[in-house]
């Protein structure tokens, strides 16, 4: 049995976005905060803190989970993945993000990290999906800016998109 | 929004588990997908300063098909049960209403034993646990010993576990031959906490019936033979036991309401399926 004490700073290894990373945390601190605070990526965004509003979706395993409803210690060993892991350069956008732009899936930004890697997971499980099912994966986000008719839009058009180039 | 300190114990087996729970008993919580521990445990609504994982024991992450019931295992997650090919033939109640649980994000993590063990009034499992005649696994370094659902569930967010007992497994009996079944529940969005659940389950003229959401916990009736004309005044009745209370989402007339006409939606619908 795994033991770690409250209180103390344990370290913990994991895959981040493909990369060995290593940081210290005390149990009881969240994913979030962890990636966040101790390994700079600010591209996890933190809202509500109580797993509702999504805007801290990362993948665990491949995944969707809530990083503020993950604690650091539970990620040891496992494979994390934030946004960053859409676009394999930094800079340059992949189809799924372009879409977002092309069809202003996005204002604030604020809780786009979290619906890109949410988006993506779905995708990956289901590769022609209906807008029905698109827009009850989008419940599991809050978005105050779009009213979500345009990331129904950029989801739909990437899935599209992805059936006509790749051969079946 | 941060939880207070505790001791993160991430047993190697289930008698690991079993042990440090026994040594622990009155100071100790388990979590599985944690999607509704950790929440609290962020608001401060709930403190403990010991925290078992159980959601890395593989010996618990199972769906066991038996003659009679399906068994799932505490560290089972809800996506993988949703996504059995044989759910909808075994257990035709739980495919219709495991899409309402949270949300596609949230049943990746979120565990079958976990709901019911949590005991929410307006969950879903519990409701379908209750109205399917279930029953629940408690395994403790002690002994096991197995409850029906409406021995376990004993109020809001309230079960007869001991504090040295963990849920390992919950038990569904499988699709009754000639049985309809049919789900619905009111809810501010898709996947949010129900305002009211209701489930039914309908074989010839006998109806039963179960509501979440309203009472302390899920409440099932039965009317052996239910004509079409009674059904009205026998969820009139039903609505107005269940009591019900008015919160920020509803009062308790419009729960009332809604035991009235999802009742009646649910009820038809299971006849319809059942032959």
């Amino acid at each position: 049995m795994l033991e770690l004490k409250a209180g103390e700073r344990h370290q913990i290894t994991f895959t981040l976005d493909g990369v060995a990373v290593r940081g210290f945390a005390e149990p009881r601190m969240l994913l979030s905060d962890f990636l966040r605070h101790e390994l700079g990526r600010t591209e996890v965004h933190v809202a509500c803190e109580q797993g509702v509003c999504g805007a801290c979706t990362i993948l665990l395993d491949g995944k969707p989970a809530r990083s503020c409803l993950t604690f650091a210690v539970q990620a040891s060993g496992r494979r994390v993945e934030t946004v960053r892991s859409l676009s394999p350069t930094d800079g340059k956008l992949n189809d799924l993000q372009e879409s977002f732009r092309r069809h202003h899936g996005l204002q604030c930004g604020y809780c786009t990290p979290g619906i890109l890697v949410s988006s993506e997971a779905f995708l990956h499980d289901n590769a022609d999906p209906s807008e029905q099912e698109v827009r009850e994966m989008l419940s599991g986000h809050l978005c105050r800016c779009t009213g979500y008719a345009g990331m129904v839009d950029a989801i739909l058009a990437t899935a599209k998109k992805r059936a006509a180039t790749t051969p079946s | 929004m941060k939880p207070k300190s505790f001791n993160y114990l991430r047993p190697d087996d289930l008698q690991d588990a079993l042990q440090a729970l026994q040594r622990l008993r009155d100071d100790v919580r388990i979590m599985a997908g944690g999607l509704s521990l950790v929440p609290m445990m962020n608001f401060r609504l709930l403190e403990t300063n010991n925290l078992i994982d159980i959601s890395g024991l593989a010996s618990l992450a199972y769906i066991r098909e038996g003659s009679a019931e399906i068994e799932i295992g505490a560290a089972e997650t809800q996506a993988n049960v949703l996504a059995w090919p044989k759910l909808a033939k075994s257990l035709p109640l739980l495919s219709l209403a495991m899409p309402h649980i949270g949300h596609f994000q949230t049943r990746s993590r979120g565990t079958v034993c976990g709901s019911i063990a949590h005991s929410d009034p307006s969950s879903e499992l519990p409701l379908c646990l209750a109205i399917l005649a279930g029953s629940v696994v408690l395994q403790s370094a002690r002994s096991t010993r197995v409850l029906a659902a409406e021995e376990f569930q004993t109020g809001m967010l309230a079960t007869a576990r001991q504090p040295d007992e963990m849920v390992t497994a919950v038990r569904f009996p499988v699709r009754k031959p000639g049985a309809g079944y049919a789900f619905a529940e009111m809810a501010q969005r898709h996947g949010d906490f129900a305002i009211c659940a209701v489930a039914a389950v309908v074989s010839g003229t006998a109806v039963r019936l179960g509501v979440g959401g309203v009472a302390e916990k899920p409440t099932v009736r039965d009317w052996p033979a239910l004509a079409d004309g009674e059904i009205d005044d026998a969820l009139n009745d039903f609505a107005w036991e269940l009591g019900g209370s008015d919160d920020i989402h509803a009062n308790a007339g419009y729960r009332r309401d809604l035991v009235r006409k999802l009742g009646r939606r649910v009820i038809e619908e299971a006849k319809k399926c059942s032959n």
